[in-house]
């Protein structure tokens, strides 16, 4: 039997197999996907300790090393259930079934998707959900952003110096983001805002050529544009395990600084915690707590 | 995997007797960058189809004639056409099914 399985291989997850491979535990890393999670979109970390400078995809990279040369072994498997049967846990994934003392569930989260037709056909053909990577292919075109928060905000800023046009598009008529950001966007000359309106129809030819959005009082604008970015938040990635912990109405599982979820032998750890703040370092924060703690709870047994 | 300018395209891809698969790349894609061992990889297991990489910063009027918006993106070329094409960082397993399918 494994000490501690670890669900996500993350900054989060592998930061806490980083600590419970320190601690002499045996550690199996799962990931449904590829190692570092979001973080290898970022071009360039400005704000972890140290480092100045250093692009997400080195940061993921050298995490991933680390947690390697530590003895971790990482399985590219994605967990569906975790069976808790007291001192006894059974993490269930799409090819295996693996016994351990605890789980740390890391799985992180994704982008939050508009619900419109069409919209996943279009990703890569004028639907993006990531400004910083996709913007250079609209130099000089037109874009529009949709979100109110501060995502939204950076990207249509960043975009504004890229694109001709930008439309941001909002359901409300106010923003949640940072007012900084609102009045810098504001004084920009090629930026329309375009408030209580909700994205309601993409128009294609093989690729997106225009929007339908509709205001609150059922008025439907035509918007020619290339490019539609999609910032309307993100969704923890948590489905598969709500029905075992706590979680809150959004889906993120509910623990405090511990890392504790409602359940003895299961923790959770990064972005998809209930929390304030969401960045790298609160992340690689919550595994190296998450591990910490199982290897507490493994004492006790 | 061979690298593609306006010189080769036509050789290398359009022009190549076995399917192509294209990979669009920058190098200030992290995603691209993760991909590229997988892709490498099974280059290495596959004789029957050809890799080539691109890269969309040097080569932006290969880009825009494929109309490429997102990148990492692969497209599959067949006979000197496009038959396929998978926008976005993915597992070992989705990329050998995706070559599989052509």
């Amino acid at each position: 039997m494994l000490d501690i399985v670890i669900i996500g291989a993350g900054p989060a997850g592998l930061t806490a197999a980083i600590y419970a491979k320190r601690a002499e535990k045996s550690v199996l890393v799962l990931e449904a996907m590829n190692y570092g999670g979001q973080i290898i979109n970022t071009p360039d970390i400005e704000n972890y300790p140290v480092n100045a400078h250093i692009s997400g995809f080195e940061f993921a990279s050298r995490l991933y090393e680390q947690a390697k040369a530590l003895g971790a072994e990482v399985v590219f498997e994605k967990a569906v259930d975790i069976i808790d049967e007291g001192n006894l846990k059974k993490v269930v994934t799409n090819a295996n079934l693996y016994e351990c003392k605890a789980v740390i569930i890391a799985t992180g989260s994704e982008n939050r998707k508009l619900g419109v037709e069409g919209e996943d056909v279009l990703v890569g053909r004028g639907i993006s959900y990531c400004a910083t990577c996709d913007g250079a292919f609209y130099r000089k075109k037109t874009v529009c952003v949709v979100g109110g928060g501060n995502t939204a905000l950076e990207d249509a800023l960043y975009l504004s110096d890229i694109a001709e046009k930008v439309y941001l598009i909002h359901r409300r008529d106010s923003f949640r983001g940072e007012e900084t950001t609102t009045n810098k966007l504001k004084k920009k000359s090629n930026v329309e805002f375009v408030y209580n309106s909700v994205v309601t129809k993409l128009n294609a030819e093989k690729r997106l050529k225009s929007i339908e959005v509709t205001d609150k009082e059922g008025k439907v604008r035509e918007i020619e544009t290339n490019g539609l970015f999609v910032a309307i938040g993100r969704i923890p990635e948590t489905q598969n395990f709500a029905k075992l912990v706590k979680v809150d109405e959004s889906g993120y599982v509910i623990a405090g600084e511990n890392c504790r979820t409602d359940v003895k032998g299961i923790f959770v750890a990064g972005d998809n915690r209930v929390k304030d703040v969401r960045q790298l370092v609160t992340a690689t924060a919550d595994g190296a707590v998450a591990a910490t703690e199982a290897v507490k709870y493994i004492g006790t047994l | 995997m061979i690298k593609i300018s306006q010189d080769n395209f036509e050789e290398e891809v359009l022009n190549s007797p076995v399917p192509v698969i294209a990979d669009f790349n920058a190098d200030w894609c992290g995603p691209c960058k993760m991909l590229k061992p997988v892709l490498e990889e099974i280059e290495s297991e596959r004789s029957d189809v050809k890799f080539v990489s691109i890269n969309i910063d040097d080569e932006d009027l290969i880009a825009e004639d494929y109309e490429v918006f997102s990148i990492p993106c692969l497209i599959a070329f067949k006979g000197g056409k496009e038959v396929a094409r998978s926008v976005g960082l993915k597992p070992k397993a989705a990329i050998e099914s995706f070559i599989g399918e052509i």
